[in-house]
């Protein structure tokens, strides 16, 4: 169960560029059906601070003119926004059958293993976390994985390219 | 090699763009449509090509279409499902990526049969590349005038945005769908009203899947007679398949429906048999909601007919002895898998999924997860399988919307086909844990293939 994090978090100010994106969305929906915005301005609001914080929540409500639960109940409810903070890269791979039947277990097996956290935790640098999540319809390209704020996809994964994208991911977090 | 009306030009250079799409003819159909053709002649073509919902539900698209409600001086709308959330369907996905083009044609002629004026595509929230791969084409399509106002001097205008979704398969259900498009939980509303009647902002609204919609395109450059020519009874036209699991070649597949099921997964033109030589076990034939058929039964009907990829042949023999197209997710297991342990997987799916609105679904999809987790680890009774059979029937039907009979049907079917591995599964608690029960009496009729070294 998600639960929106109860802490002692200063206000929350949306910069000029992010305000400028909300506005484009806005735009999309009849007048009066602002509420609409509200799931793509979520992303918007996650890529921007890597997750969803109550400050947060409560910004966008005054932004879309709407009560903050309506932001907390839709936040709580879909399993894409974070509602503490992540690891710097959140590795996402997908557990359902059709990747099981391809190895996704022993992938997740491996990245636990490798990062030395279980699932949902952060490793000691804030580098990553990891955890499984359900069909990314990819089937057919199984073990996959996904990294967000983009959300680009590894498939066809083996234990040896687990290790190149760990590698990578750190070099480029070190640049 | 069966005809390809969708991905026929899948590899054309550039197809993604639309100089390339062109190229091969792209958006001929909106010019047709909207000079040549009233929105009810294009209904009319929908109708006449017998096709069929691509989503799950196969019902009738052109007869969808013509029951949107029409009263005056309220928009009306088109919503594109690419929730695309079903384990083992990624066709979607697929036809998004390779060629975005076709589905904001599809669209754009949909939207006029329709007289919508605004239409959205509704995509899963992790497809954030497809997000921006469609983004990139309306913003090209709006260029060339294909939309925006007065599309093509025609006088007919038309906005198409893309949403993203948040990550929960039950906003692939339609009604749940426009509830999230409108920035609320993905609950499912109570039908009737039907989205015809009363859907996006209390609006008539028709929802269809991205490939029902991609496949508008080549069903007005051919017309609707023509396309029904294709298949086999009423299962008419071509279908997007998505194979996945232990097959030698795993990936979208367009089939003319018709074709049989052993055709499908031996021939090297589609799946190219089962992969490490092995022989298969079982399949899972339209997405994971669909009942899952043994060997045996796949391939040949009770009657002992050659079963086919159609609407007509994958559900003969009803529960019993069938299945159903659903998505056209394929899902093919060898003889190492374990039906239990894949039964188990989709409960948890389920489960989780579940928006916990009605209790048979919230209750009952936590109650089978947790009783096939405790036969998978050998901790099982011999009377789970009446009790799972139990939940599931009381789960089956008494709910909102069908997720629940969704949750149900695998874990029935596995018993129903498989109880004897279940039955292994607490007479050999021990050994269920550290080896597979294999293939027992349903393996396919087809010998063992000896991988031959080249
Ligand atoms: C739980 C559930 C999930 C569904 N997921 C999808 C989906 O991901 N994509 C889809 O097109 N239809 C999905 N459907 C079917 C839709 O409700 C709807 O029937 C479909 O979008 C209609 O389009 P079509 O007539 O073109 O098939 C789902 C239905 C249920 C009950
Ligand atoms: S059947 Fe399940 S998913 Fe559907 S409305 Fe009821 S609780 Fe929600
Ligand atoms: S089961 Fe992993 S992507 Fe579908």
């Amino acid at each position: 169960m998600l639960r929106v994090e109860n802490t002692e978090q200063a206000p929350v100010e949306f910069s000029a560029a992010l305000i400028a994106k909300f506005d484009d969305i806005k735009s999309r929906y009849p007048e009066g059906k602002q509420k609409s915005a509200l799931l793509p301005v979520l992303h918007l609001v996650q890529a921007e601070y890597g997750w969803v914080s109550a400050p947060a929540m409560d910004k966008v409500a005054e932004y879309l003119d709407i009560l903050p639960i309506e932001v907390y109940e839709v936040a709580t409810f879909y399993t894409m926004y974070f509602m503490r903070p992540q690891g710097k890269y959140v590795l996402e791979v997908c557990r359902t059958g059709p990747c099981c039947l391809v190895g996704a277990e022993k992938i997740m097996d491996y990245i636990e293993q490798q990062l030395g956290v279980k699932e949902g935790e952060v490793t000691a640098d804030g580098l990553f976390s990891w955890r499984g999540v359900e069909c990314l319809a990819a089937c057919g390209f199984g073990p996959v994985l996904q990294i967000g704020p983009e959300y680009t996809f590894y498939e066809n994964l083996t234990t040896q390219s687990v290790d190149t994208l760990i590698a990578d991911l750190k070099a480029k977090a070190n640049n | 090699m069966g005809r390809k009306l969708l991905l026929q030009h899948i590899n054309a250079p550039g197809i993604n763009t639309l100089d390339g799409y062109r190229q091969t003819g792209g958006y001929a159909a909106v010019e047709k449509a909207l000079k040549t053709l009233s929105p009810d002649d294009v209904v009319e073509e929908v109708k006449k090509s017998g096709l069929r919902g691509r989503g799950g539900a196969g019902f009738p698209t052109g007869m969808k279409w013509s029951f949107l409600a029409k009263p005056e001086g309220v928009p009306r709308y088109l919503v594109c499902n690419a929730d695309e959330s079903e384990p083992g369907t990624f066709k979607d996905r697929y036809l998004m990526t390779k060629i975005p083009h076709l589905l904001i044609e599809g669209m754009i002629v949909a939207s006029y049969a329709l007289g919508a004026n605004t239409s959205y595509i509704y995509v899963r929230g992790e497809m954030m590349p497809q997000i921006r791969i469609l983004e990139k084409a309306i913003a090209e399509a709006k260029n060339a005038g294909f939309l925006g106002k007065n599309i093509l001097g025609t006088g007919y205008d038309l906005e198409l945005y893309v949403q993203p979704g948040g990550g929960a398969y039950i906003c692939g259900e339609e009604t749940a769908l426009l509830e999230s498009l409108e920035g609320k939980r993905g609950n499912p509303r109570i039908k009737p009203p039907f989205p015809a009647i009363a859907g996006l902002y209390g609006c008539p609204t028709v929802v269809n899947n991205v490939e029902s919609i991609a496949a508008v395109v080549p069903i007005i450059n051919e017309g609707g007679d023509e396309y029904a020519k294709i298949g086999i009874g009423r299962s008419t036209g071509t279908k997007l398949i998505s194979a996945s699991g232990n097959i030698n070649k795993p990936g979208v597949y367009e089939i003319e429906l018709g074709v049989p099921v052993e055709e499908f997964i031996y021939s090297d033109e589609y799946c190219g048999g089962i992969a490490n030589g092995k022989r298969l076990k079982a399949v899972v034939a339209g997405g994971s909601s669909v009942p899952i058929l043994p060997a045996n039964l796949i391939l040949k009907t009770i009657n002992n007919e050659s079963r086919l990829m159609s609407y007509e042949s994958l559900s003969d023999g009803g529960f019993a002895t069938g299945s159903m197209m659903g998505s056209g997710g394929f899902i093919v297991f060898d003889e190492d898998q374990c039906i239990v342990r894949n039964t188990w997987n989709f409960a948890r799916f389920y489960h989780h999924e579940s928006c916990g609105q009605c209790s048979p679904c919230r209750e009952g999809t936590g109650w089978m997860e947790k009783v096939l987790h405790r036969l998978e680890y050998g901790h099982g009774k011999m009377s789970d399988m009446d009790l799972l059979v139990d939940v599931s029937k009381k789960i089956e039907g008494n709910t909102i919307c069908p997720l629940g009979d969704a949750a149900a049907w695998p874990v029935a079917s596995a018993i129903r086909h498989f109880r004897d591995e279940f039955e292994w599964h607490v007479t050999n608690a021990a050994e269920a844990t550290t080896r597979n029960y294999g293939l027992a009496n349903y393996a396919d009729p087809l010998p063992k293939v000896e991988k031959t070294e080249a």
